[in-house]
């Protein structure tokens, strides 16, 4: 039971809104106290594991590429080309890039998008952009639901597209452990129950988008 | 042959540079505490295979005394006005965007043919890593082609990362601290205890009830974990195997693959998953850090609802 004081760590710890790395490090602490390890090896099996994850953080690398074209107009570019289209709303074009995120993500290319790479220099000045011509002197908390809602449509864009993909790792997983309890299958047999799910990913995600644009459209027309 | 190896050099030297540049800059009030910050994300790409595993978990503890101290702060390096950035967009035009199309196309390029590439019947890429050693191939065509056609100042595109880094701040190592907790966990058997405790939850003999708790129990369980990989093994050797694939005769793909989709409702609603919920909050300057987590909820509860009922009766036909 003991065992379990990392959970309730993380839960209250995040709950009461705690440094997040502080809340972490103190969980895997206690959960390492629990298990009968010593304080050096709870933290040496701490680092070890922190330093072996460090292809987490080499997405990184791409700042300076983005700042750099931000600084020459990137996220202004973005806004003026949404501009210039004729009945681009929020919710559509949120809607195009779930559709694109997802079947990317189905073809194998997960990687080509992100919130690094795509979302903060592309995606959210776009997607503001249009909220922008739907209601005029958008006012800053709406703006950041805006910029909220290009996130979560790329989540939600790649978590339910990538697991068609027959060689992503969820798939692979999910083979290799049923393979230890001697039920073989191949990687198409279970990307293809991805489908439906994948579809109503769509449909739900989809309809909500369109009801934040007539919330929108309600707010202009105010 | 090129290994992981080098892109934790290359990422090692860009945090440097975010670490020298935050010190000399006067106009920053938290300067040192930044500096030291980015010093010591630094040294563990660099350095992280000489430390040691005792040394690594210093490392990680100086991180979070840094960060939990508020001793981070957000930086104003110079950049362009936003006057001149809308100038700017105006004259460079769509060209911006197929320049930072480079990393992407690179990235895909390179995972598709580098595995291909051999000298001397060696790979000159490590094959599991091709994507990575890919990504930061396309972050050097990227910035050459960028620094060529924008004539910007050599330090430009380190100042730049450096105010977009600090803009995302402490959050950028909470993936990496999450991973490393999801192995402490797995080291101390946390799994287990939870799939006991989850098993001995559900009545018997009732097939929806015993469904909802794998698909639920999925879902909850990834947003302790902060990801489904974590949560899977788990939950499916409790109840999905035991129960719904041997007892009630379950087909053990559909069980699987919508048990695992189950669990990505949960990433969805969870600020352990970190890298998709908190690390987006702060790239886009959010005041609310669950401010992604908001917009999601509504999609992941329906969908959770909707994979439960897919189970249900797509397995057992």
């Amino acid at each position: 039971m003991l065992i379990l004081s990392g959970i309730a760590i993380v839960v209250i710890g995040f709950v009461l809104r705690f440094n997040p790395l502080l809340v972490v490090t103190t969980a895997a602490l206690a959960t390492g106290l629990a298990a009968g390890l010593g304080p050096v090896e709870v933290i040496s099996a701490f680092g070890k594991a922190f330093n072996d994850n460090r292809y987490v953080s080499a997405i990184w690398i791409v700042l300076p590429v983005i700042g750099l074209l931000e600084r020459a107009g990137l996220q202004e570019r973005a806004r003026q080309l949404i501009a210039t289209l004729e009945g681009a709303t929020i919710g559509r074009l949120l809607l195009v890039y779930l559709l694109f995120r997802q079947i990317t993500a189905a073809l194998g290319l997960h990687a080509i998008a992100g919130h690094a790479q795509t979302v903060r220099p592309l995606v959210a000045p776009m997607a503001e952009a249009a909220a922008e011509r739907q209601v005029p002197g958008l006012d800053q908390p709406m703006r950041e639901r805006v910029r909220a809602w290009a996130a979560a449509t790329d989540n939600v864009g790649v978590f339910f597209g990538e697991d068609i993909f027959v060689a992503i790792a969820s798939i692979l997983l999910i083979k290799g452990f049923l393979e230890q309890f001697g039920i073989s299958l191949t990687p198409l047999q279970l990307s293809v129950w991805a489908i439906p799910t994948a579809i109503a990913a769509f449909l739900i995600h989809g309809a909500r988008l369109m009801r934040f644009d007539r919330r929108l459209q309600r707010i202009s027309r105010v | 042959m090129i290994t992981l190896a080098a892109v934790y050099a290359f990422a090692g030297l860009i945090f440097a540079a975010f670490a020298l540049l935050s010190a000399l800059d006067r106009t920053h009030r938290k300067r040192f505490g930044n500096a030291a910050f980015w010093s010591l994300v630094a040294l563990s790409f660099l350095a992280g295979d000489y430390l040691g595993d005792f040394g690594n978990g210093l490392l990680v503890l100086g991180l979070v005394t840094l960060s939990g101290s508020g001793a981070l702060g957000r930086s104003d390096p110079p950049t362009t006005s936003a006057e001149q950035r809308r100038l700017e967009a105006g004259r460079r035009g769509n060209r911006l965007f197929l320049t930072a199309l480079i990393i992407p196309a690179t990235a895909l390029a390179g995972t598709l043919l580098l595995p291909h590439v051999t000298i001397d019947g060696a790979p000159l890429v490590d094959p599991r890593q091709v994507t990575l050693v890919s990504l930061a191939l396309g972050v050097i065509v990227a910035l050459a082609v960028a620094m060529i056609w924008l004539r910007a100042p050599l330090a430009a595109p380190l100042q730049e990362g450096r105010r977009l880094i600090d803009a995302v701040g402490w959050a950028a190592v909470l993936p990496q601290m999450l991973a490393a907790l999801g192995a402490v966990f797995a080291l101390a058997g946390v799994g287990d205890v939870v799939g006991t405790y989850a098993s001995a939850w559900i009545p018997a003999g009732n097939l929806f009830a015993t469904v909802a708790a794998y698909a639920m129990g999925m879902a909850l369980f990834t947003m302790v974990m902060g990801n489904a990989f974590g949560a899977f093994p788990v939950m499916t050797a409790a109840i999905g195997l035991p129960l719904l694939i041997r007892q009630y005769g379950g087909d053990p793909a559909i069980v699987a693959a919508i048990g695992m989709l189950s669990g990505f409702c949960g990433t969805l609603m969870t600020p352990m998953a970190a890298n998709y919920n908190i690390v987006p909050a702060a790239l886009l300057e959010l005041s609310n850090r669950n401010g992604v987590i908001r917009e999601q909820i509504g999609t992941a509860i329906p969908l959770l609802g909707v994979n439960l009922i897919l189970i249900y009766v797509l397995a057992f036909r």
